[in-house]
């Protein structure tokens, strides 16, 4: 099995013992770098996929909350080549773990030692959010010869021809933004969500994981009928960011 | 760096840069350029180059853009002869006056022809960003010109240090909203920025105000502050007599300096760039992110960056707030590349002495970010005596007294002495 088929195989199997497909967001190294494998084992034994926020200087597409937490972590030190050591010192999890950077620090650490990292330290997929389909060809030739995913993001505002490309081209999950916005918003989740999740599915052959604006357990469940996962991410670090604990908070959202 | 462009290459893409074929159809300028942009932003950006190439130099739009330059941001500018000044650095001395433009920089050139794209492509209202102010009110005059409502986005540092500029754009009718993420300066601004334009992409118009950031802003600025480069090529011809053996700007973001280069490109004229050098070469010192940085990709673009070994972008330092930036736009990193333009670096103590001896020498109190380009210009004058040089004068110094006051004025021997 390739390593980005296992993050569809763990959504999947979620999806067959009756449950939404979880996937928890970290942002590396949040709050005490200290505490981020402990932290990481206890979200990935609840979690299906565990989504690892590489901590980045220029967080566009993030909410406060992820910018605070990125640049904490950046000040404690944390760095990719620290993720992968700490990962590597870990020896496995519970999950298949997904990194989620910008592009700048994968450029910098080199795209084939990236792909030689995640193999050697169970990074099945990568999510880039600065990095639309059309400049990824360099990227996605080197981790797909690998057999690891880039997973593709669609919005509500992703044209039809468009959205049908960025489905073929994913790997692992389709990552769907619920809202035209950043990370972290209060808006709430839009009315037609349930019409542009069944869309989504409809066009992808492999699962399609909902992100943006998923805080609770109703959140899950509305999105739960209309896509295979959920993806958390701002309100996981703000239970992180309080010293909580996350094994329970990620339970009550089932 | 070259490394990047393959042997043999150079001279081929200078050559299509001068024809005016850069950026190509995906928005590079060789290996430099792009579009990293988030999912969210992507049909933003397809429907704004849809309208640029629609529009931009539609005969109409231009007409009316020709119109306001002329009537309303008092263009051409003066070319101004420096007799003092030549005198003193043994050249001739020509200065393009982007100072004497409505609101006291180049940066109403852009700011202008953007507000008018954005009523033709029926937005609702106008987003920008600053840093020292100047683009700020630049937008905020030129929304209230084509009647839109303009926000600026702009670091809470710089709102503490730039404070009449802020009163400005609130006089001239825009909302300024504090950034209190990240550094807190230009970068982070530029970041709220378009995080706001992620929430509405279709009534929002993201006035950008250089020539920075993801496809096409590297090209539309350049496009709109080419002006520049070509009222100097004529003026020079009519004024001194000829073209210059060489031109100076200024380089932050890089847009007045764009604006003078790219219609001299073909010419046989050195050109030559000047960034911000801060306190010194280390990284956070400067702000001269062509003559130290690593090209990388900030803000939606491949180009040259500060950043440390891991790719995280790093602060800058400079004396003039218009020059603090980590990056640059990616046609000033294919020039550099090629080797048409040469960048240089000018520290914070030159810059206030240049500014000094301008003020001394031609009565013209100019920007501390111009300033930048009077001390390399100076230094290649007494390494060529008796050529003719042009100095892109990009802005004026006002906006900078409460910096200025900081340092004693030279005494000079006053007529009262």
């Amino acid at each position: 099995m390739q390593a980005h088929e296992r993050i569809t195989a763990a959504i999947r199997a979620a999806n067959e013992a009756g449950r939404t497909g979880l996937v928890p967001f970290v942002t590396a190294g949040y709050p005490e770098p200290k505490d981020f494998i402990g932290t990481l084992q206890a979200v990935a034994a609840v979690g299906d996929v565990v989504e690892v926020g590489i901590p980045f200087s220029d967080p566009m597409a993030d909410g406060m909350t992820i910018q605070r937490s990125s640049f904490e972590a950046l000040q404690k030190g944390v760095s990719l080549a620290w993720i992968f050591d700490e990962l590597e010192k870990a020896g496995g999890f519970d999950a298949p773990l997904v990194m989620m950077s910008y592009l700048n620090p994968l450029l910098a650490f080199g795209y084939e030692k990236l792909a030689d990292r995640a193999l050697e330290t169970g990074v099945c997929g990568f999510i880039v959010p600065d990095l639309p389909f059309e400049e990824s060809e360099e990227i996605r030739t080197v981790l797909e010869g690998r057999g690891l995913g880039l997973i593709q993001l669609v919005t509500p505002a992703t044209p039809d021809d468009r959205l049908a490309m960025l489905c073929d081209a994913s790997r692992g999950f389709v990552y769907a933004v619920t809202i035209t916005g950043i990370t972290g918003g209060d808006a709430g989740l839009p009315d037609d969500l349930a019409g542009y999740l069944d869309k989504v599915s409809s066009v992808a052959g492999i699962p399609v994981c909902a992100g943006f604006g998923i805080r609770a357990a109703g959140d899950v469940a509305a999105v739960g009928a209309h896509a295979a996962g959920a993806i958390v991410g701002s309100a996981l670090v703000e239970v992180l960011e309080r010293g909580e604990d996350p094994t329970g908070f990620l339970n009550s959202l089932r | 760096m070259t490394s990047l462009i393959q042997p043999g290459e150079a001279e081929a893409l200078l050559q299509a840069a001068i024809n005016g074929e850069l950026p190509d159809e995906r928005g590079r300028f060789g290996p430099f350029g792009g579009r990293y942009v988030p999912e969210t932003l992507v049909p933003a950006f397809e429907r704004l180059e849809a309208g640029v190439r629609e529009h931009l130099h539609d005969p109409q739009f231009q007409a009316e853009y020709q119109r306001e330059l002329r009537e309303w941001v008092g263009r051409p500018t003066a070319l101004t002869h420096a007799p003092r000044l030549s005198e003193r650095w043994g050249a001739d001395v020509w200065l393009k006056r982007e100072d004497l433009a409505h609101t006291g920089a180049h940066k109403i050139n852009n700011a202008i022809g953007q507000a008018l794209l954005a009523k033709r492509l029926g937005v609702e209202r106008v987003i920008a960003e600053t840093g020292a102010g100047q683009h700020g009110v630049a937008s905020a005059a030129a929304c209230a010109r084509v009647g839109l409502p303009c926000a600026v986005y702009m670091g809470a540092v710089d709102i503490e240090r730039q404070a009449p500029n802020v009163d400005r754009m609130r006089r001239l009718g825009a909302e300024v909203i504090a950034v209190e993420s990240g550094d807190k300066t230009l970068r982070a601004a530029i970041d709220e920025a378009l995080r706001k334009w992620v929430t509405d992409p279709a009534g929002i118009y993201y006035l950008l105000g250089s020539a920075v950031g993801a496809h096409p802003y590297p090209y539309l600025v350049r496009e709109l502050q080419s002006v520049i480069g070509r009222e100097s090529r004529e003026q020079m011809i009519e004024q001194a007599g000829g073209l210059p053996d060489a031109a100076f700007a200024c380089v932050g973001g890089g847009s007045n300096a764009i604006g003078l280069f790219y219609p001299l490109l073909g010419d046989d004229i050195e050109l030559i760039g000047v960034e911000a050098g801060g306190t010194g070469s280390g990284l956070g010192q400067n702000a001269a992110t062509l003559a130290t940085g690593t090209p990388g990709v900030l803000q939606g673009s491949y180009t040259m960056i500060l950043q440390d070994g891991d790719g995280q972008v790093q602060e800058t330092h400079s004396i003039s707030a218009g020059l603090d930036y980590s990056g640059v736009g990616p046609e000033h990193a294919l020039l550099q590349a090629t080797g048409r333009v040469r960048y240089v670096a000018a520290s914070d103590g030159d810059a206030l002495a240049a500014l000094e001896e301008l003020c001394e020498t031609e009565g013209i109190l100019t920007a501390l970010e111009t300033s930048h380009a009077y001390v390399a210009a100076r230094e290649w004058a007494k390494e060529n005596p008796g050529k003719r040089l042009l100095i892109g004068n990009s802005g004026r110094g006002d906006k900078d007294m409460p910096t200025l006051t900081k340092f004693p004025v030279k005494v000079r021997g006053h007529a009262s002495a």
